[in-house]
Formats: C-alpha cells, sequence, structure tokens
C-alpha cells in the first residue's frame, strides 16, 4: 500500500487570533501541526508497522498545502514515523477555501499512485470537517469517515472503519482505494523519540509549486473562491460577570440568579 | 420568488427537529420545498410529521441503498433533485454527515458551499461564528447554487398552518455510488435528556468531578438540561465521547450553560462561548472560565450543585 497523510500547519489553538480583510492572519501567531492529523498518522503508523517488520514495503507519505514555514509542522510529522513528504507551496494558494484545498489535494494524491488516504476529521482552525468527503468525492474513491476504529486487510486490499459520530455508531467497508478519517479517540499519538528528531532532518520534503503539479494559478487561492466573505468582525467581550466565594450559600445565591434571569 | 431546498434529517422514523428550523431560514428567501430520503415505504409517515412546518412542498425519494451503502447514493439523489427542483439555495442540517454531504454536493454542483452557519438571510447570505465564538463572518457563495449547513439550534422553527404537498419521485443510483457497505448500525443511545446540541439547557463537569457525575445528572434532570462534559472528563473515560463540548468535541450555544469543575481552556470556551448565559463553578478562583461566566460561584461543586437543586425545588412545590 502506498499510504497518504494529509496534514495542516494550524495556528496554535492557543493563541489569540486576528483577521486581516476577512482572511485569519497567519503570519502573527505560532503555528503548529493540526493536533487532530496526529491521530491519523499515528493510525496509519500502528497499520503499517507490524507489515512491514514482517517484509511488506508499505510507506507513509505527508501531503501538505501551505506556506514554506509549513515544513516545521510537517517535521513533526515525520519525526513520528511517516516517510516523506510533500508540500504544496505557492503564493497564488493564499486565501484558498476547501473546494480548492481539496482540488489541490487531490491532484497530487492521484498523481501519487497512492490507494488509501488518512486525514483526522478536522482542523482546528477552520474546523468545516469536510476535506476528507471532498477528497473522496473528488478521486472517486470510497469514504470511510469519523472512524474510531479501522481494520485494514492487506490480502483483499479491504478496510473496515466504526463510523463514530452523533448519529451512532456505523461499521462500514470498502475496498481499495479509500479516504479514511480517524476522530481522536482512537489512539494516543506517541511523542517523536529523540531517535525519531534525528532520523526526520534526513527526510525528504518535496516543495512543489502550483504549475508543478499541473494546476493554474487562476484556479485558486481567493480569485478561485466560491465564496466570498462580506464582512468580518470580532465579537464583543462578555461583559464582566458576578462572582462569589462559596461561604455556605453559594448554591443559593446562584439559583436566585437564574430564578431572576428566568432561566429555570 | 427564490426556492429553497432543504435537507429533511431522520433517525428512525422520526424527523428531526432542523427541518423545522432550516425551513424557517429557508422561508427568508422563498418557498421552502423540504426533501426526504427514506428507506422503502417510509417517507409519507416522514412527510405527515412535517405538518407543523412552513415547508410548502415535500419531494421524496425512497431507496434501501441510503441506508446500505451511505452517502454516495443519498448524493446521486440530492443532485438529481435539485436538477429538476432547481433551487435557489440548499440548507442542509450542520451534522458529521450533513457538512459531508455539502462539501460533496458543492463539487457535484460547482458551487459555493459554506458549513456551521448560525444565519441565513433573504439575499441567501450566511453567518458564521468562527475561532470559537471570537469572530463572526457573514459570507455569500459566489458561484452556483449556494450550499449551506446551518447549525442545530440555530432559530426557533417557527409553525407553519397546513400539511405540505407530498411527491414522490424515482431516481437512478449509480454503481459507482456503492463503493461503501455498511455491515452494522447502532442508532445512538438516546436517555431521557435532551440533544446536546438541542438543549436550552446543558450542565457540563469536566476534572473537579473527579469522575462522579451524579451531582451533574441530578440537576440536569431537574432543569431538563443536556449534559456535556470537557476533554479532560472524556478522556479520562469519565463520560462517553459524544458528550464532549470543546473545540474538538461538540459546539452548544443554549440559553443557559453550566460549567461545573471545568476550569476552562480555550478549547473548551471554543464550544460553549457562544451560549446566552454561562454559569461556573470550580473551586480554582483563577480559572478562566471566571472570565466568560455571568455568574461565578468560587466553591466545590459537590455542595453548590445539590443545593442549587434543592432551592429551585423548593421554589416550585
Amino acid at each position: 500500500m502506498k499510504i497518504a497523510i494529509c496534514v495542516k500547519q494550524v495556528p496554535d489553538s492557543w493563541a489569540e487570533k486576528k483577521m486581516v480583510n476577512g482572511l485569519l492572519d497567519r503570519a502573527s501567531v505560532d503555528a503548529v501541526l493540526n493536533d487532530l492529523d496526529e491521530y491519523a498518522i499515528e493510525e496509519a503508523l500502528r497499520i503499517v508497522e507490524p507489515l512491514n517488520a514482517a517484509g511488506a514495503t508499505h510507506s507513509i507519505t505527508l501531503i501538505s498545502m501551505g506556506p514554506d514555514r509549513a515544513s516545521e509542522a510537517i517535521r513533526k510529522g515525520l519525526s513520528m514515523g511517516a516517510d516523506e513528504a510533500i508540500l504544496i507551496s505557492d503564493p497564488a494558494l493564499s486565501g484558498s477555501d476547501a473546494l480548492t484545498t481539496s482540488k489541490v489535494l487531490a491532484k497530487v494524491i492521484s498523481d501519487g499512485g497512492f490507494d488509501l488516504v488518512f486525514c483526522g476529521t478536522e482542523s482546528t482552525d477552520a474546523r468545516m470537517s469536510v476535506i476528507p468527503a471532498m477528497l473522496a468525492e473528488r478521486l472517486g474513491w470510497a469514504q470511510l469517515t469519523f472512524a474510531g476504529s479501522v481494520k485494514v486487510d492487506p490480502s483483499s486490499s479491504s478496510v473496515e472503519i466504526a463510523r463514530m459520530s452523533e448519529s451512532g455508531v456505523e461499521v462500514m467497508s470498502a475496498a481499495l482505494p479509500c479516504v479514511v478519517s480517524v476522530i481522536e479517540k482512537i489512539n494516543e499519538p506517541r511523542y517523536p523519540s529523540f531517535k525519531g528528531i534525528m532520523a526526520a532532518k534526513k527526510k525528504t520534503i518535496a516543495t512543489k509549486s502550483l504549475s508543478d503539479i499541473g494546476i493554474s494559478p487562476s484556479e485558486v487561492g481567493i480569485s478561485g473562491a466560491w465564496s466570498a466573505v462580506l464582512d468580518a468582525k470580532a465579537r464583543p467581550p462578555r461583559d464582566k460577570g458576578i462572582k462569589i466565594e462559596d461561604s455556605g450559600e453559594g448554591g443559593l445565591k446562584l439559583a436566585e440568579f437564574l430564578q431572576e434571569k428566568r432561566l429555570v | 420568488m427564490a426556492k429553497v431546498l432543504i435537507l429533511v434529517d431522520h433517525a428512525s422514523g422520526k424527523v428531526a427537529k432542523t427541518a423545522g428550523e432550516l425551513a424557517t431560514f429557508a422561508k427568508r428567501a422563498g418557498d421552502c420545498v423540504g426533501l426526504i430520503l427514506a428507506p422503502e415505504g417510509q417517507s409519507q409517515a416522514l412527510s405527515e410529521q412535517l405538518a407543523n412546518t412552513v415547508i410548502g412542498q415535500v419531494i421524496a425519494v425512497e431507496s434501501n441503498d441510503f441506508a446500505k451503502h451511505g452517502q454516495g447514493c443519498i448524493l446521486d439523489a440530492i443532485t438529481q433533485v435539485v436538477e429538476r427542483v432547481k433551487p435557489d439555495a440548499i440548507l442542509i442540517p450542520s451534522t458529521s454527515a450533513g457538512k459531508e454531504i455539502a462539501g460533496r454536493l458543492a463539487i457535484r454542483l460547482n458551487s459555493g458551499v459554506i458549513t456551521d452557519a448560525i444565519d441565513f438571510t433573504s439575499d441567501l447570505s450566511a453567518t458564521q461564528s468562527v475561532f470559537g465564538g471570537s469572530f463572526t463572518v457573514s459570507s455569500k457563495v459566489s458561484a452556483g447554487i449556494p450550499v449551506i449547513t446551518i447549525r442545530p439550534s440555530a432559530i426557533e422553527a417557527e409553525v407553519g398552518a397546513s400539511a405540505p404537498a407530498f411527491e414522490k419521485v424515482e431516481v437512478l443510483i449509480s454503481e459507482k455510488a456503492k463503493l461503501v457497505t455498511i455491515t452494522d448500525s447502532k442508532p445512538a443511545v438516546k436517555g431521557g435528556r435532551p440533544e446536546l446540541t438541542e438543549a436550552k439547557v446543558v450542565i457540563s463537569g469536566g476534572r473537579g468531578t473527579n469522575g462522579d457525575f451524579k451531582p451533574v445528572e441530578a440537576l440536569a434532570d431537574l432543569l431538563g438540561a443536556a449534559v456535556g462534559a470537557s476533554r479532560a472528563a472524556t478522556d479520562a473515560g469519565w463520560y462517553p465521547h459524544t458528550h464532549q463540548v470543546g473545540q474538538t468535541g461538540k459546539t452548544v450555544s443554549p440559553q443557559l450553560y453550566l460549567a461545573c469543575g471545568i476550569s476552562g481552556a480555550i478549547q473548551h470556551r471554543a464550544g460553549m462561548q457562544t451560549s446566552k448565559t454561562i454559569v461556573a463553578i470550580n473551586k480554582d478562583p483563577e480559572a478562566p472560565i471566571f472570565d466568560v461566566a455571568d455568574f461565578g460561584v468560587v466553591g466545590d461543586l459537590f455542595a453548590v450543585l445539590p443545593q442549587v437543586g434543592q432551592a429551585i425545588s423548593a421554589k416550585r412545590a
């Protein structure tokens, strides 16, 4: 199997965010590997490592779209154990929406001869959780998303997952090629070991421009976006509330507050 | 007059509350057409449950492939209904599956997509609350038929006067739509409590519960509230993952959110800070949850919660 994992560099969840002209100001905040992508990397490693230990040669490639500095986040994924990475970086991609992002990623995946794609369920910045489904649509592959468990059977080239969402649990299966997204409940991602960090320094991150992958700049970025931001404003901060110390009747005071506000 | 197609969500033979909510938004722009995708023989009964909504017309497609093969078949059906109805916008509930369907549909229709909207206006633009509610963004789809997913409980559903006209249509489901086979399906176990994202009151417990959610649940039952949990509590296995509120869990926006023993890390606040009123109980006076709380009690939740319950019961008696 040739496995691709889509990863994204995102602003640190802890950082305060700013918006400029309706877009997130990514330059002003610390950037990290999207938390949820680590679960995808971990799951792919857990599937591949025992098979490769038994003599198979399955590979794991990280694929990311982002600015040049996204290589820092990618390096973390490589130090966890992925083999190599492809970074699609082009000034024209700035402001791309999910439709464009999925188009770029799908092109790289289909040109790269991959047959299994892993993703996290969402990025912690945009939070749309549509990219895995969009990739399945663009590639014409099976969509196995929101997986709480994944079983890959290399002999029959099939994948079975338990999809866990608010509507319940569904067991579903499909033949390769397919797109799998995993929820964070699936595993506990490893910390990169010192050995892993050293090894990652020697791994290749192939940086490609749009022309390298054969997509025209006019199809992407803000000009290629299918939706436009009309207005973006910061939510006014919440008014400072009441804070009391419980000295035996905190519950009574809270009940009074709720009754006054007609909330109970 | 504009026409807005809405996807009517349903589970176990019951139409979801989102149908009336989406219809209310659709009505702002024009006529609302409800689309029901159901197993063989079940669409009529589902349609009858829409009598008190502002949906004017129902289009139903029946196929057992929806449950057997999932989203691929659902997309084939929606695409063909869209060609027939020619709507000016499509509204879909913002659930995990709803967002995925919207994303794939936008690709098929060569349209723009907006997810997690909290408002929809007559000019077909949508408002989203982003970065954990710290920004409000209004956007408009600039190409194709706008596909917009709307968060549950974003609006109070308007009550309609008459049952919608019902029409069943046939669609062709392609072999390519059947790549996935669903072999087993267990619907979410519904307790006596309301759905987290639909509840008017949410009471959540965190690390401070030490794994004992009894006082949280007791007050939730007294108030008819849903129970939520912080990631610390779900990671510890104290409460099911499906109840997690926060960045990687659910986003809730109830009338009242009560955070018990939750410090209020930014990831948790991202899932609840658009709640109308926020109340926090925490032993640590420096807990960041107090920064967003309208009413905060520095104290032990095991003492405070039962007292709140007693006071409210006494008042009701």
